[in-house]
C-alpha cells in the first residue's frame, strides 16, 4: 500500500493512469456498440505499429503535434494560454506555400529559407496575441481564437489567388521540389533507388511508401530546446518568474510585458515551424481551402496537456497522440467501428489528464484509510 | 495531565510527521472551559499544525484527543464543526462580492418551502447573533466595502452561526490596526463571558499578555509547557518560545549620517483608482541611517515606496537616489541604481512561492554572469549562492536551497527575501512592514539586519504600520499624514502621544 | 475506399459512394470497408492502408484526391484504383478515372426553373471555377435558353461563385443577394456551400435546386428538384465491370442518362407536372443524342447559336 500511495504522487503516475483508464473506457465504448474490445484493441496497435511504414506514418504524424504541443506547454509555464496554437500552425503553413511556390533556390537556400517563412509567421500571430496582452490587457484566449479564424480564411484566400491556385482544385500549387525535406525525395523514387531498395523491404516500405521526412528530428530537437530555455537559462528563468508571479517578477525588475511578447513569440514560431514542415515534408506539399481546422494545434492543446506542460513530456505525448489517431483508422477500416470511438478515447485520456489533480488525491485517501484500519 | 470534563480541549502527546520531519513530537494541550488560551511559538514551531490537527484538516500519527472529557477522533472539517469547534484562518475565506449575512449562511443556507433561500429569515438569523454576542456588523454591507476588522468578525460568527463553543483563532491580530486589536480582545473578552471557549495562536507577547488566561509553548514541534499568564512577564514568554534569553528592545549605537543618498521633492502620486494619495511629499534618508516613517495605513504609504520602485507611475516631483534622478524608468533601474526593497506583502511581491529557495535568492540578479554565461543560467551555481545566504542567514529547515519557498514558515521566508536584498549591499535599503505576521525571534532577527546594513553604510527608509517598531528601531522617526510627511524627529526627543497625534492629523507641520 | 475529408456522413457524394459499396455488399457479398481522410496529408497513407488490407479494388471519392490515387496506382500496380470526379490525361492500365456529364441533369433544371419562375430571374451558386463546375453551370443556362425559346420567355440568369466548397455562409450571402435582386430560384452547385444557399431560400421563402444529391429533404418546401448524380449507381457499375473483367483500367469513363447515372429526383410536388414530364421527355431526347447540352463557355456559345 505504501508503495501505491508513493508511486501515486509521482507526476507522471496522473499520466499513465489516466492513459490506461481512457482504454478501458475505450474498451467499454466499443463493447457497448457491438465491437469486440480484444480484436479492436489489436487492429489499433497493429495500425500503429504494425508495418515499418506504420510506425513510420506514426513519427510524421507526431512531427507537428509535439511541436503544437511543446508550444502550448511552453506557454503555459510562462503562465499564457495559447489556445491560437491551431491558427499559428495555419500561418505557417501559408508563408511556406507562399515562398515554397514563389522562390525556387536550390535546396541549401530553399529549405531554410521556406522553413524560416512558415516559423516567421507563426512567430508574428504568436507574438500580435502577446503584444496586445502586454500593451492593452487583452486576454490572449479571446485574440488568439479570433486570430485562428483570420489564419483560417487568409488560407481560404490565398489559396484562391490566381498566382498560386492550381486551377481544377481547392488547393494551391505544390511549393518548388527544391523546398522537400523528405528523406532522399528523388532518388528513391528513381529506379536506380527503387532498385537498391528492393533489397531492404523495411527500407523500401519506409521510404517509398511514407514521407519519411527531417520533421521529427527538429520537432524533438525544439521540445528539448524549450525545457533547456526553460530550466537552464536566464530567458526561461525570467518567463516562469512571470508565469508562476507576474507581480513579483515585476518587482523583481523583470520586464513583464517584454517576456509575456516574447514567449508568445516563441510558442506561435513553434507552431508555425510545425506547418512550415508539414508544407515541406508532406504530400501534397501545398494548402487547400480549409472548410474546418485540421486540428494540428488543437490536438496540441491535447498533447500539452497529457504530457502535463512538460515539454519533454510533449515527445511522447505527441507520439501517443498520433499512434491513437493514425491507428484509430485501422479500427475503423477492419472493425468497421466509427472512428469517434478512437475520438472518446483520446478525449477521455485528455479529460482525466485535466482531473490530474484527483490522483494525489487518491493517494491522500489511500494514506488515510489505512491510517483508519491501523487505528481500529 | 488528568482527563476531565473541565476542559473544553485536551490534547494528549500529539505526533504528526511530514515525510521523515517531525512536526509536531508529542505536544499537550490543556484548555480550560470559558478561557482564553493562547498557543504561542516562533513560525515553524508547529502552532498551526496543532490547530489543523485539532481541525481535522490534518490526522495526528500519534496521540489523542479529548473534548469535555470525552475522547474523539476528528477526520474533516465537518467532523469539527459538529463537534462545537470553529476556525478563523488567518487568511480569511470570505466571497468578496457577497454580503455579510450571505457569507455567514454559506453552505448552510437557510430554505424555505420547496428549497428555496429564504435570505429574510438568513438576516434574522444572523442579526440575532450579531446581538447576542456584541459583534456589530452590517448585516447587508459587501465584504469588499468593510474594513480587515470587520471581516475578521464575520469569520467569527460564520464560526458561530455553525454553533461553536470553541473557536480557535490563526493569527487574528496580524492584519489588524492597534485600535481594531483593543477592539479584537474585548470581543473574545465577551464571547468567555458568554460560555465559549477561544485559543488563539500568536506570537505577539503583548497580545498574550493583555488577552490570554493561559499560555501553551511549543518550540520546534516540541511542548515547553503552559504557563498561567497572570504568574508570568514578556521576556519569559520570549525566552522560553525562542530557547535564549530575547531582547525586546533593539541595541544600537549611535547613528553617524553621511550623504544624501534618497532625496524625495514634492512628490505626488495617483493610486490605482485614479485619486491622489501621495501629495507633495519631500524626504531625505541619508547614509548610516535609518528613517522610520511611521502612519496610519492608507496615508499614501505603499504608493510613495511603489514610485522609487517605479511600479506606479509619479504624476510630479522628483526621487534622486545618490543625486540621480530616477522617477518613472524602470523596476530595474532602481534596482540597479542600487536600491534594494524588502516588500511589504512577501507572497505577492517578494517570492515566486514554488520556485525554489536557490530560484527566489537571484531573482533580481540572474543576469549576472556569475550565475551562468551569457543567456545559460547554471543551477548549480545558483544553488551555491543560495547555500551560502542559507547558512549566513540561518534560513531553516538546513539545504532547503532545492525545496520550494512556499514550503517554508514566514519567518524563513522573509529571511530569503532579506537575505536576497542585502547581499547585493545596496546604497539604499527600503523595508515595508518587514516584520509583518513574523515571532519575536525573527523580528529581533529583522531589526538586527536593518542595523548591520545601516553601519554598514547604507540609507535605510523602514516603512512600518507599528509604532512600537518605528519608534524603536529608527535614527529618524518621519510621520506621514494624507500623503505628506508632517513632522520628523530625531529618536528620543519626541513621545509616542506626540507622534500618535500627528499620525491622527493633529497638530501642524 | 478512401473518403475526401469531407467524411462519410457528408450527406453528398461520400455517403453516396459508400451507400454504392454497401449495396454490393448486400447484394454480392463482397467484403468492403472505408477510412475516412481528415486533412489531404491523409490521402495517400489512407490509400495505402487501403492496400494493405488487401483490397482488389480500392476507390477515391473526389478529384481532391487525383494525384494521391494516381500515386498510389503507380506504386502498387496489383492493384485496381478507380476515381470519382475524375479524368485522367495519362493512362495507367489499374487506374480508372469516373466523371459524370453533369451537364445533362443540369439541362433539365435550368429547364424547369425557367419553366417554373414568376419574377423571370433565376440564379446560379458555383462553388469553385473548373472544368466540373462549367458543366453545371453552362449545361443550366442551356437548359434556360431552351424553354425561353420554347415559350417565348426571356428569363435571366445570374451566376457567382461562392470561391468555397465548404463555406455556407457565404453560399448563403450570395443567394440572400440574389432572392433580393428578384430572382426567385437559385441552383447551386456548390458542395457544402450549398447548403446556405438552401438554407437563404428557406429564410426567403423562395426556390432553391439541389445538387448530387436530393437534397429536398434539407427544405421540403423550398428545393423544388435536384440536379443528379448517381455516384452510389456509378460505383456499383464500375466496381462490377472492372470485377468481372469487362472493364480494363487505364480508361476514363463519362456517365449521364445513358448510363442512368444521372437524372432529377421523382418526387416534384413544388413543380408542375408538365413541366416535369417536359423535362423527363428531354432527357429522352439528350439520351438519344438529339440534344447535347454544353460542357463550358465554347461548346456553350455553340449551342447558343445554335438555337
Amino acid at each position: 500500500m505504501k508503495t501505491i500511495v508513493k508511486l501515486l504522487r509521482k507526476p507522471i503516475a496522473a499520466s499513465i493512469l489516466a492513459i490506461a483508464v481512457g482504454f478501458l473506457i475505450a474498451a467499454i465504448v466499443l463493447a457497448i456498440a457491438g465491437y469486440a474490445p480484444g480484436p479492436s484493441f489489436a487492429a489499433l496497435f497493429n495500425g500503429m505499429i504494425g508495418k515499418p511504414k506504420y510506425i513510420s506514418n506514426v513519427v510524421i504524424k507526431a512531427t507537428p503535434l509535439i511541436l503544437t504541443g511543446t508550444a502550448v506547454a511552453f506557454a503555459f509555464k510562462t503562465g499564457l494560454f495559447n489556445i491560437g496554437a491551431e491558427g499559428q500552425y495555419v500561418t505557417g503553413t501559408i508563408c511556406a506555400a507562399i515562398v515554397g511556390i514563389s522562390c525556387d533556390f536550390p535546396p541549401v537556400l530553399q529549405v531554410p529559407l521556406v522553413i524560416l517563412a512558415g516559423t516567421l509567421g507563426g512567430a508574428a500571430c504568436g507574438a500580435l496575441v502577446g503584444w496586445l496582452k502586454a500593451k492593452f490587457g487583452i486576454n490572449e484566449v479571446i485574440t488568439s481564437i479570433m486570430l485562428n479564424w483570420i489564419s483560417l480564411y487568409a488560407c481560404n484566400f490565398v489559396v484562391n489567388v490566381p498566382a498560386f491556385h492550381q486551377p481544377e482544385s481547392t488547393s494551391t500549387y505544390a511549393v518548388n521540389p527544391s523546398s522537400y525535406t523528405m528523406i532522399l525525395p528523388k532518388w528513391k523514387l528513381s529506379e536506380e533507388g527503387l532498385a537498391t531498395l528492393k533489397g531492404t523491404p523495411w527500407l523500401y516500405e519506409v521510404l517509398v511508401k511514407t514521407d519519411v521526412n527531417v520533421g521529427i528530428l527538429i520537432a524533438v530537437a525544439c521540445a528539448i530546446l524549450i525545457a533547456v530555455l526553460l530550466k537552464r537559462t536566464k530567458m526561461g528563468y525570467e518567463m516562469r518568474a512571470v508565469g508562476l508571479n507576474r507581480e513579483a517578477a515585476q518587482f523583481a525588475g523583470i520586464n513583464v510585458n517584454r517576456n509575456i511578447v516574447t514567449c508568445m513569440l516563441i510558442s506561435g514560431a513553434l507552431c508555425g515551424l510545425a506547418g512550415a514542415l508539414a508544407v515541406t515534408g508532406l504530400e501534397p506539399h501545398n494548402i487547400s481551402t480549409l472548410a474546418a481546422f485540421e486540428n494540428n494545434g488543437f490536438n496540441g492543446l491535447s498533447v500539452a496537456f497529457i504530457a502535463g506542460s512538460s515539454p519533454i513530456g510533449c515527445i511522447f505525448a505527441g507520439f501517443l497522440f498520433s499512434g491513437l489517431i493514425y491507428g484509430g483508422q485501422s479500427v475503423q477500416q477492419v472493425m468497421g467501428a466509427p472512428s469517434d470511438i478512437i475520438n472518446i478515447m483520446i478525449g477521455t485520456i485528455v479529460f482525466l489528464m485535466a482531473l490530474s489533480q484527483v490522483v494525489p488525491m487518491v493517494a491522500d485517501w489511500l494514506e488515510r484509510r489505512e491510517k483508519g484500519v491501523a487505528n481500529a | 495531565m488528568e482527563v476531565s470534563p473541565e476542559y473544553a480541549v485536551q490534547m494528549h502527546g500529539i505526533v504528526k510527521t511530514f515525510g521523515s520531519f517531525r512536526a509536531l513530537d508529542g505536544v499537550d494541550l490543556d484548555v480550560r472551559k470559558q478561557s482564553i488560551h493562547a498557543i504561542l511559538g516562533e513560525n515553524g514551531a508547529g502552532k498551526s499544525t496543532l490547530m489543523n490537527v485539532l481541525y481535522g484538516l490534518y490526522q495526528a500519527d500519534g496521540g489523542e484527543l479529548f473534548l469535555n472529557g470525552e475522547k474523539v477522533s476528528i477526520n474533516s472539517p465537518t467532523e469539527a464543526i459538529k463537534h462545537g469547534i470553529g476556525m478563523v484562518h488567518q487568511h480569511f475565506m470570505l466571497v468578496e462580492n457577497f454580503t455579510v449575512t450571505e457569507n455567514i449562511v454559506l453552505g448552510e443556507e437557510v430554505c424555505g418551502t420547496a428549497g428555496v433561500l429564504d435570505m429574510a429569515k438568513a438576516r434574522q438569523e444572523v442579526v440575532k447573533i450579531v446581538e447576542e454576542y456584541g459583534l456589530e456588523v452590517d448585516p447587508d454591507a459587501l465584504i469588499e466595502d468593510i474594513t480587515v476588522g470587520m471581516q475578521q468578525r464575520v469569520e467569527i460568527l460564520k464560526a458561530l452561526y455553525r454553533g461553536a463553543d470553541t473557536l480557535i483563532l490563526d493569527e487574528p491580530t496580524a492584519v489588524l490596526t492597534p485600535q481594531e486589536i483593543g477592539q479584537l480582545i474585548k470581543i473574545m473578552r465577551d464571547l468567555v463571558s458568554k460560555g465559549k471557549t477561544i485559543i488563539i495562536i500568536t506570537h505577539k507577547l503583548k497580545e498574550i499578555m493583555s488577552s490570554a488566561d493561559e499560555c501553551t509553548i511549543i518550540r520546534r514541534g516540541r511542548y515547553m509547557g503552559t504557563v498561567d499568564v497572570a504568574q508570568t512577564n514578556e521576556a519569559e514568554l520570549a525566552s522560553k518560545m525562542v530557547g535564549r534569553h530575547v531582547n525586546l528592545h533593539v541595541e544600537k549605537s549611535p547613528s553617524r549620517p553621511g550623504e544624501t543618498v534618497l532625496s524625495i521633492r514634492d512628490l505626488h502620486v495617483k493610486d490605482d483608482r485614479g485619486i491622489e494619495v501621495v501629495k507633495g511629499l519631500s524626504l531625505d534618508v541619508h547614509a548610516g541611517e535609518i528613517v522610520g516613517i511611521a502612519g496610519i495605513d492608507g496615508n499614501g504609504q505603499r504608493e510613495f515606496v511603489d514610485a522609487i520602485d517605479n511600479l506606479v507611475h509619479a504624476e510630479s516631483g522628483t526621487i534622486e537616489v545618490k543625486g540621480k534622478q530616477i522617477q518613472n524608468t524602470t523596476p530595474r533601474n532602481t534596482i540597479e541604481t542600487g536600491v534594494a526593497t524588502v516588500p511589504s506583502d512577501r507572497h505577492r511581491w517578494g517570492l515566486v512561492l514554488p520556485f525554489s529557495v536557490a530560484e527566489n535568492s537571484v531573482l533580481e540578479r540572474h543576469n549576472e554572469e556569475r550565475f551562468g554565461k551569457g543567456i545559460m543560467l547554471d543551477l548549480a551555481k545558483v544553488e551555491e549562492f543560495a547555500r551560502g545566504l542559507i547558512e549566513e542567514y540561518d534560513i531553516r529547515p538546513e539545504g532547503c536551497e532545492s525545496q520550494p519557498a512556499a514550503g517554508l514558515s514566514g519567518g524563513n521566508q522573509q529571511k530569503v527575501i532579506i537575505a536576497r536584498e542585502v547581499s547585493g549591499e545596496p546604497d539604499l535599503l527600503v523595508a515595508v512592514q518587514p516584520t509583518r505576521g513574523l515571532d519575536v525571534g525573527a523580528i529581533e532577527f529583522v531589526h538586527k539586519s536593518l542595523i548591520r546594513e545601516r553601519d554598514r553604510g547604507a540609507a535605510i527608509l523602514l516603512v512600518s504600520l507599528e509604532l512600537d517598531e518605528v519608534m524603536d528601531v529608527s535614527d529618524t522617526i518621519a510621520v506621514i499624514h494624507d500623503g505628506q510627511i508632517v513632522g520628523s524627529f530625531e529618536q528620543g526627543t519626541v513621545t509616542e502621544e506626540q507622534i500618535g497625534l500627528l499620525m491622527a492629523g493633529g497638530g501642524s507641520k | 475506399m478512401v473518403t475526401d475529408t469531407g467524411g462519410v456522413s457528408d450527406q453528398s457524394f461520400n455517403q453516396s459512394s459508400w451507400e454504392g459499396l454497401q449495396q454490393l455488399e448486400s447484394d454480392k457479398g463482397w467484403e468492403v470497408s472505408y477510412i475516412e481522410s481528415k486533412q489531404e496529408s491523409d490521402y495517400a497513407t489512407n490509400l495505402d492502408k487501403a492496400v494493405d488490407d488487401e483490397a482488389n479494388l480500392v476507390w477515391g471519392i473526389g478529384f481532391n484526391m487525383a494525384d494521391a490515387v494516381a500515386h498510389s496506382a503507380q506504386t502498387n500496380p496489383d492493384v485496381q484504383f478507380a476515381i470519382i470526379d475524375n479524368a485522367y490525361d495519362e493512362s495507367q492500365s489499374n487506374l480508372t478515372g469516373v466523371t459524370f456529364r453533369a451537364q445533362e441533369p443540369s439541362f433539365l433544371v435550368g429547364y424547369i426553373a425557367a419553366r417554373t419562375t414568376k419574377t423571370n430571374k433565376i440564379g446560379f451558386v458555383g462553388g469553385i471555377t473548373g472544368v466540373v463546375i462549367d458543366q453545371f453551370d453552362y449545361g443550366y443556362r442551356a437548359g434556360v435558353d431552351y424553354a425561353n425559346k420554347e415559350a417565348g420567355t426571356s428569363v435571366e440568369v445570374q451566376g457567382q461563385y461562392a470561391d468555397s466548397f465548404s463555406d455556407a455562409a457565404k453560399g448563403k450571402a450570395i443567394a440572400s443577394k440574389m432572392f433580393s435582386d428578384g430572382c426567385d430560384i437559385v441552383f447551386h452547385a456548390a458542395g457544402g456551400a450549398g447548403a446556405g444557399v438552401i438554407e437563404a431560400a428557406k429564410e426567403a421563402n423562395q426556390y432553391a435546386i439541389g445538387v448530387d444529391r436530393d437534397q429536398n429533404y434539407l427544405a421540403p418546401d423550398n428545393v423544388i428538384t435536384s440536379a443528379l448524380k448517381r455516384v452510389d449507381k456509378a460505383i456499383i457499375e464500375v466496381s462490377t465491370q472492372i470485377e468481372a473483367g469487362t472493364l480494363k483500367g487505364g480508361s476514363n469513363i463519362e456517365l449521364g442518362f445513358k448510363e442512368d447515372c444521372v437524372g432529377i429526383p421523382e418526387k416534384h410536388d413544388l413543380i408542375a407536372d408538365d413541366v416535369y414530364q417536359a423535362a423527363l421527355a428531354l432527357s429522352e431526347k439528350i439520351k438519344d443524342g438529339s440534344i447535347v447540352p454544353p460542357m463550358n463557355k465554347d461548346s456553350y456559345d455553340k449551342y447558343v447559336a445554335s438555337l
